[in-house]
């Protein structure tokens, strides 16, 4: 049952739109030059934070479709009866968030790097940034998902919850600290499925 | 004969209102409980007390391993209604067929109408194997046959020492024990 979950969210985040959250982190990384003018050397300098922030903001988009849905519908209570406690539930819709989001925003980090004049070993680093920092982003936001599931104006909470309690992830990311990063992010990994299994069962009415 | 859902002098509280309070009775095998009382009584809100969905202000409940059939649907609305079905049991065609949803198996659940989800749902209860069925107003969206088929599937549940639960302020076919459920106090 655990492993048809997994497959079953992968599968409705691969087919609801997975490239949308990904286009938009383009256009935010594609904005930066714009906004700061075509310097080389000034992009390169700011490049990584400028690819953080349009990670960050892209997270957002998928979250009012990751708890929300399966909440609306009886899903969740389902899998309960079935026997699936609500953190693994949770942990499970991680796992499934990731895999829809981690990969595609490492492959779409390449084409964010040349428009940002990021090249050779700054950006194998911050290769390596996103792909350690996108587990505990992935967590935070079904975390942030299961808390305000149901709730009215849901996207604009979920926004204003999700992006201070990434400023670590970011900080570490940006500044190239990757163990301090791999801490932050296994902390959020390893908190988030029992704040969003907690956030389920106080949602059941 | 085996006790499958117990209530013992539960109360239960919602949003600041009492419901229900010193409400006790079992559920034997082969027994069936109509849940009765006008809307807003506290019918639904006992079922998912019932099952574990909610929990009690006060006292015991204890119950077997069930399955659940109400107004939510749980079946991906992308997927055809067989292959929702199979993601909750991996063989529901007995139950389909009983249904009257066989020819629906390759249907995509979201072109489906509202009598033919309740099937769904009621499918999956019948397909999980489950001794305890609790059923919220499975009368709703039902036509004629529908309910027809669904009292022949209840029978046979508990000639197979099965129990069933019930909320509705229909009448159901067949022989039902009723507990009614009044403004604001057990029945």
């Amino acid at each position: 049952m655990i492993k048809a979950l997994i497959l079953r969210d992968t599968r409705r985040g691969l087919t609801g739109a997975a490239w949308l959250p990904i286009a938009f982190f383009l256009l935010v990384a594609a904005l930066v030059p714009f906004a700061i003018g075509p310097d080389a050397k000034l992009l390169s300098r700011i490049g990584a934070g400028a690819v953080w922030i349009a990670a960050l903001t892209a997270a957002l988009l998928p979250i009012e479709r990751l708890v929300e849905p399966d909440r609306a519908d009886g899903f969740l209570d389902q899998l309960l009866l079935h026997g699936i406690a609500d953190e693994t539930i949770a942990l499970v819709k991680i796992a499934a968030h990731w895999l829809t989001f981690g990969p595609l925003l490492i492959v779409a980090a390449f084409p964010a790097a040349a428009l940002l004049d990021i090249g050779g070993e700054a950006l194998a680093q911050l290769l390596l940034a996103i792909l350690i920092g996108t587990p505990g982003l992935a967590a935070l936001a079904v975390a942030v998902a299961a808390l305000t599931a149901g709730l009215p104006r849901a996207g604009s909470m979920a926004g204003l919850l999700l992006l201070p309690l990434a400023v670590p992830l970011l900080i570490f990311g940006a500044a190239n600290a990757l163990l301090l990063e791999a801490a932050v992010s296994l902390l959020l990994t390893a908190g988030a499925p029992f704040v969003a299994g907690a956030a389920i069962r106080a949602s059941r009415t | 004969m085996k006790v499958l859902l117990r209530f013992e002098d539960v109360a239960l509280r919602r949003g600041g209102r009492l419901l229900f309070e010193g409400l006790s009775f079992e559920l034997g095998q082969g027994e069936r409980l109509q849940v009765a009382g006008p809307n807003g009584s506290g019918k639904s809100s006992l079922i998912r007390l019932a099952a574990g969905l909610l929990r009690a202000e006060r006292g015991r409940v204890e119950r077997s391993s069930l399955a659940l059939a109400d107004d939510a649907i749980a079946l991906d609305a992308e997927l055809e209604l067989g292959r929702a079905l199979q993601f909750w049991n991996p063989s529901p065609e007995k139950a389909m067929d009983a249904l009257g949803l066989a020819h629906l198996a390759l249907a995509p659940v979201r072109l489906l109408s509202s009598g033919q989800l309740k099937r769904a749902t009621l499918a999956r209860v019948a397909a999980s194997g489950a001794p305890l069925w609790l059923l919220d107003e499975p009368l709703n969206a039902l036509d004629a046959d529908g309910a027809k088929r669904l009292g022949g599937l209840v029978e046979r549940h508990l000639e197979a020492g099965g129990a069933v639960l019930a909320a509705s302020h229909q009448r159901l076919g067949g022989e039902w024990r009723k507990l009614e459920l009044g403004e604001g106090k057990a029945a």
